[in-house]
């Protein structure tokens, strides 16, 4: 048998991650850091969406769903637990249930793509209504008030697990960070030279050939969309201990349409595309905000449109096409 | 006698107000071959898709081992030993020809295994050369090749090739009739073909299917003195 060699890709963007994980801490300042570790928070929730779209093949509209299912899940847990061992975990469960349930109605239903497009949109809407009009204190899940509009304050943040008084110090949940989204990156790599993964990628390539070859597409999109759910929900429950707040804006049109453009920017069908169009678009979004130069919105509105009429394939996958013809160019014998 | 591996009841469908399948009793027995013909719009490739579980039949039944396999999911269908290779190629476009041998082989093998496999069957059928290269960019014969060899990667009891010349040489035709008798000797196989010469290379009996429903089935030899045949070609296949 063939020894299956790792690209060097993922090696190199596992590297990166690693030095960026260690180096940063000692050369930047707290705010600086603080904003890396949403950037991180961030570039998870993007290799979410990364690998159901990208790989998967299913449209998702709403993957702030089960991003902010997860942020309120760890919300609500840690209010409640002030521990957030569990909280973290039950982030990952709670979307995950809910991506499944969902999945299951609409792969099990044969909902054709444009349908699970308006339909992960519609959910993601819903909850962001929903929790908008969870004001008063009539909304409280154990001693956790909702409150709205308003969102979630002071939620208590990342403890030591089992050490409830010993808190992480934005150093060390930097460190958490960066190990969470290099274990998702490395982790989806395998999943995909896995057997499974490797299906996952034939059902978005033709459904029609997997189920002839005897592979349920059904289950299989099922488990990707779920899988998606709970990297999702991770995301959110590190949102909301980054800035120890949760609101409705979690489930907003704005959030899964930068969901959305990340994926579009860095480029479908890879993961550290994705990785690459959050950190990208992030760090825009930070300078025009500070600058006040520019409408952020609009910005995003027009890079978006950019990039869909003039790069469609996003930066990844183009970078290599450009990688290809040189190389072509070079291995042509002189004239 | 012994239990045919395949077995058609009455089997219909219906689109609108067109009959594409109507009442065929098939019965195939264990390796045997058989040549399915008929003008465009028979009802050939209807009846595989019906077979295969991409389509449910308005009437009939459908037994495999004698196993009634009516409405199963088309996944399920391919589990039980029924393997296609559909009259236009369903193939994974960005996936190289090996990726496509491997998945097919490996739903069933352990990992060696199906890279053995895949090994073994790109050189049975002669993929060597674009082994690696993406299948998205080859030519029609060549895809249909890539899809052949995909079924038999799988392993299936049961082989339907929908036009499985098509689009090939004068040579490649012959290749392939060789390929068909070869995989024979071990699997059954029913093979819709247009392509006369091709036909008369592989063919033991043959059934006719005109208008959705069987018109003949016999030897090659008769099916070619049959005047009812010869009609319904008249015209379009003038040289059968
Ligand atoms: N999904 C469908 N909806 C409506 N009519 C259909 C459908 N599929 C097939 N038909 C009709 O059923 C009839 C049989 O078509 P089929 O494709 O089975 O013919 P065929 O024998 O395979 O022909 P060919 O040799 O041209 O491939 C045709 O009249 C076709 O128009
Ligand atoms: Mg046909």
């Amino acid at each position: 048998m063939k020894l299956r060699r790792v690209s060097p890709g993922i090696v190199a963007t596992a590297a990166v991650m690693v030095a960026v994980g260690l180096g940063v801490p000692l050369v930047v300042d707290q705010f600086q850091l603080l904003q890396l570790t949403v950037f991180a928070s961030m570039c998870i929730l993007a290799l979410s969406l990364g690998v159901v779209w990208g790989y998967g093949g299913i449209l998702c509209f709403g993957q702030s769903a089960f991003f902010g299912l997860g942020a309120y899940t760890y919300a609500v847990t840690a209010v409640n637990l002030a521990e957030s061992t569990l909280a973290i975990l039950l982030s990952i469960v709670v979307p995950a249930v809910f991506a499944a349930l969902l999945g299951y109605f609409m792969f099990y239903g044969r909902l054709s793509d444009v349908y699970l497009g308006v339909i992960t949109l519609s959910v993601t809407l819903i909850f962001f209504n929903l929790m908008n009009s969870t004001a008063g204190d009539a909304y409280r899940i154990g001693t956790a008030r909702l409150n709205g509009f308003n969102g979630m304050p002071s939620l208590p943040t990342f403890n030591v697990p089992g050490n409830p008084g010993r808190l992480l110090d934005p150093t060390e949940t930097f460190y958490l960070v960066m190990a969470l989204l290099l274990s998702v990156y490395v982790g989806l790599h395998a999943l995909l030279a896995s057997h499974f993964g490797r299906v996952v990628v034939a059902v978005r390539e033709n459904e029609t050939r997997c189920e002839l070859l005897g592979y349920d597409v059904r289950l299989h999109k099922l488990l990707v969309f779920t899988l998606g759910g709970a990297i999702a929900g991770l995301a959110g429950s590190l949102f909301a201990n980054w800035g120890a707040f949760v609101s409705p804006n979690v489930f907003s049109l704005s959030t899964t349409s930068q969901i959305i453009i990340w994926v579009i920017v860095g480029g479908l069908g890879t993961l550290v595309g994705p990785i690459i169009g959050c950190v990208l678009m992030q760090y825009l979004a930070t300078e025009l905000g500070t600058q006040q130069l520019a409408n952020t919105s609009l910005m995003f509105g027009i890079i978006f449109l950019a990039f869909v009429l003039l790069v469609p394939r996003g930066i990844v996958p183009s970078l290599g096409v450009v990688r290809a013809r040189l190389s072509a160019v070079r291995a042509r014998p002189p004239a | 006698m012994t239990e045919p591996i395949l077995q058609t009841v009455g089997l219909s469908i219906r689109f609108g107000g067109v009959e594409a399948v109507r009442g065929v009793n098939l019965c195939l027995a264990e390796r045997e071959l058989r040549c399915l013909i008929g003008p465009n719009g028979a009802g050939k490739s209807t009846l595989f898709k019906l077979l295969t579980g991409q389509l449910q039949p308005t009437a009939g039944r459908i037994l495999f081992h004698g196993e009634d396999i009516t409405g199963d999911h088309t996944h399920a269908i391919a589990r039980r030993g029924i393997g296609i290779k559909t009259q236009v190629p369903n193939l994974f476009d960005s996936l190289t020809v090996r990726d496509h041998l491997w998945l097919a082989a490996r739903r069933t093998n352990s990992r060696p295994r199906a890279d053995a496999i895949t090994d073994e069957i790109i050189e049975r059928v002669g993929l060597g050369a674009i082994a690696g290269g993406m299948v998205g960019r080859l030519s029609h014969g060549l895809r249909q090749w890539v899809e052949l060899g995909t079924v038999l990667a799988g392993n299936p009891e049961l082989i339907l090739l929908d036009e499985p010349a098509a689009g090939m040489t004068h040579d490649e035709v012959a290749r392939t009739a060789e390929l068909v008798r070869e995989i024979n000797r071990t699997h059954a196989l029913i093979v819709v073909e247009h392509d006369m010469q091709f036909v008369r290379m592989i063919a033991r009996t043959v059934t006719v299917m005109h208008q959705g429903a069987v018109l003949v089935e016999d030897t090659m030899d008769q099916i070619l003195k049959n005047s009812a045949v010869r009609d319904i070609y008249l015209g379009k296949h003038g040289g059968a």
